[in-house]
């Protein structure tokens, strides 16, 4: 498999916008992009610079999420600074110091549509209805976090500094 | 609009990478992987709870069904003539032009040969004789038959092995091919190698098929499983059959 980090497919990303088509194609597929109150989605560069919602992410809410296995399901694939939470996964990077190593916008499209970055990632684009086959019927047609999910988790995220080990970026 | 959306993805499905298969000397069963504590519990036969269905399933093959017709022994004679049979299933069936699997070959006989009903999945008599017959291959290397007959069923499998499938759209192969020995969770993802069903898992307490394992992953990637018994598990129990030769038969084996 091939793993590419969010900079060095940043032209793809770029790529996405540019062309008409595929913009489209992403907006339509992004969960929420019929509610005509908000302006769709927009991918720019390598993130998606604009809040999904109006209520700012709340840091401790995206931690439970995180940390929550049938919720975030992030913990079965990436280790964190969680410590309560043992057998941490490791097919991705560690969240520590996430919020370093990437602005807000950027989690927020490695979070909406990782795939957007890296066609290939296993990670789960959970703002995106995956337009793959065979959805259960208990998840179908919904994304895995909802908007408010996906800014409470960014929120977190963007406090995971390399200079701290847990809580709030100094 | 939608038209083109509906293109777009297109173009992203085939720009997935296609996963690779893993070289045959370099296929390892799940019991690898194992604590030292479970695998001792799979080789000493007298701690491994699986053989009670084989114990089972050596009864049911020599008792008569309620229709009066011969049972098992009464047409196959001694089980061990059956050696090598589950190494090389799911094979070629000329009556219904399909792949069948060991399980359906079992329903097939007592339905045709025996006269009575098929048993239900996953119930006792049914894991009990296919523990009995995959018990007398143990330790035997996995034959795939060489049938062209086969085909259809080995590349509908292998599709479906790569196919992102269910909300989180994960394959088979992103966590089989591309990811194993890594942790998901508390779990060691295997390779994935079929070669120990029906095995005993101590998480499910009890003794339980292939389909049931394929059924429990599917679960976990969000996806709608495929019914027991269908064409789709027979083809993906025919292409793991062969991505996982020639490692040895386990059966009844042992899993956390
Ligand atoms: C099925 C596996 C899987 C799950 C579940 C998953 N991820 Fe990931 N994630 C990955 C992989 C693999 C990468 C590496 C980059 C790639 O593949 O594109 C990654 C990359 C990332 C990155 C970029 C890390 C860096 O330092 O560059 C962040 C941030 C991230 N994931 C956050 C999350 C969060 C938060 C969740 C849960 C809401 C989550 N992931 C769930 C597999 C997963
Ligand atoms: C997100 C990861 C993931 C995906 C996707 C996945 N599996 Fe699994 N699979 C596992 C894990 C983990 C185990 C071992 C569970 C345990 O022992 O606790 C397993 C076990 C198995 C086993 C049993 C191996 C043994 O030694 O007994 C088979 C066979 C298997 N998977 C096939 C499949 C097939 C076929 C698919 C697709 C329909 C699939 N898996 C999808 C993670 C996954």
């Amino acid at each position: 498999m091939r793993r590419t980090g969010p900079h060095e497919t940043a032209g793809k990303a770029t790529r996405l916008v540019l062309t008409a088509g595929c913009l489209l194609a992403v907006d339509a597929s992004f969960a929420g992009a019929t509610d005509t109150r908000r302006p769709p989605i927009a991918i720019v560069g390598d993130a998606i610079p604009a809040p999904l919602t109006d209520t700012p992410g709340d840091p401790a809410r995206g931690r439970a999420i995180v940390a929550d296995r049938t919720r975030g399901l992030c913990l079965l694939c990436h280790a964190g600074p969680i410590p309560e939470e043992r057998f941490q996964g490791d097919l991705g990077p560690d969240l520590s110091g996430a919020g370093s190593r990437h602005t807000a916008g950027q989690l927020r499209l490695r979070l909406v549509d990782g795939r957007a970055l890296n066609p290939d990632t296993i990670m789960p684009s959970y703002h995106r209805v995956d337009p793959s086959p065979r959805v259960g019927a208990a998840w179908r047609g919904k994304p895995v976090l909802e908007a408010q999910e996906i800014e409470d988790v960014v929120a977190y995220l963007a406090t995971l500094r390399d200079d701290t080990r847990e809580g709030p970026a100094r | 609009m939608r038209r083109l959306a509906a293109a777009a993805l297109g173009a992203f499905a085939s720009l997935a990478a296609v996963a690779d298969e893993i070289p045959q000397a370099e296929r390892r069963s799940g019991f690898d992987a194992m604590s030292a504590e479970t695998r001792a519990m799979q080789v000493d036969d007298t701690a491994n709870p699986g053989l009670l269905w084989v114990q089972d399933g050596a009864d049911l093959w020599t008792r008569a069904p309620a229709s009066g017709r011969p049972a098992c022994a009464g047409c196959h004679g001694e089980a061990a003539t059956l050696r090598g049979v589950a190494a090389r299933y799911p094979a070629f069936d000329e009556a219904s032009g399909a792949a069948i699997d060991l399980q359906g070959r079992i329903n097939h006989c007592r339905r045709e040969h025996q006269g009575d009903p098929p048993y239900g999945h996953e119930s006792r008599e049914l894991l009990a004789l296919s523990a009995y017959l995959g018990f007398q291959s143990r330790g035997l290397p996995i034959a795939p038959p060489r049938d062209p007959r086969l085909d259809p069923a080995r590349a509908q499998g292998a599709a479906l092995f790569r196919e992102r499938i269910g909300q989180l759209g994960l394959s088979c192969a992103a966590c089989h091919d591309d990811n194993h020995g890594r942790r998901l969770g508390a779990a060691t993802i295997p390779q994935g190698h079929p070669t120990g069903y029906p095995l005993y898992r101590l998480e499910w307490q009890g003794l339980g098929s292939v389909q049931r394992r394929l059924r429990n992953c599917m679960t976990g990637m969000r996806a709608e499983p495929f019914a027991y018994g269908s064409a789709e598990f027979v083809a993906l129990e025919r292409y793991l059959m062969d991505r996982a030769a020639p490692l040895p038969i386990e059966t009844p084996a042992v899993r956390p």
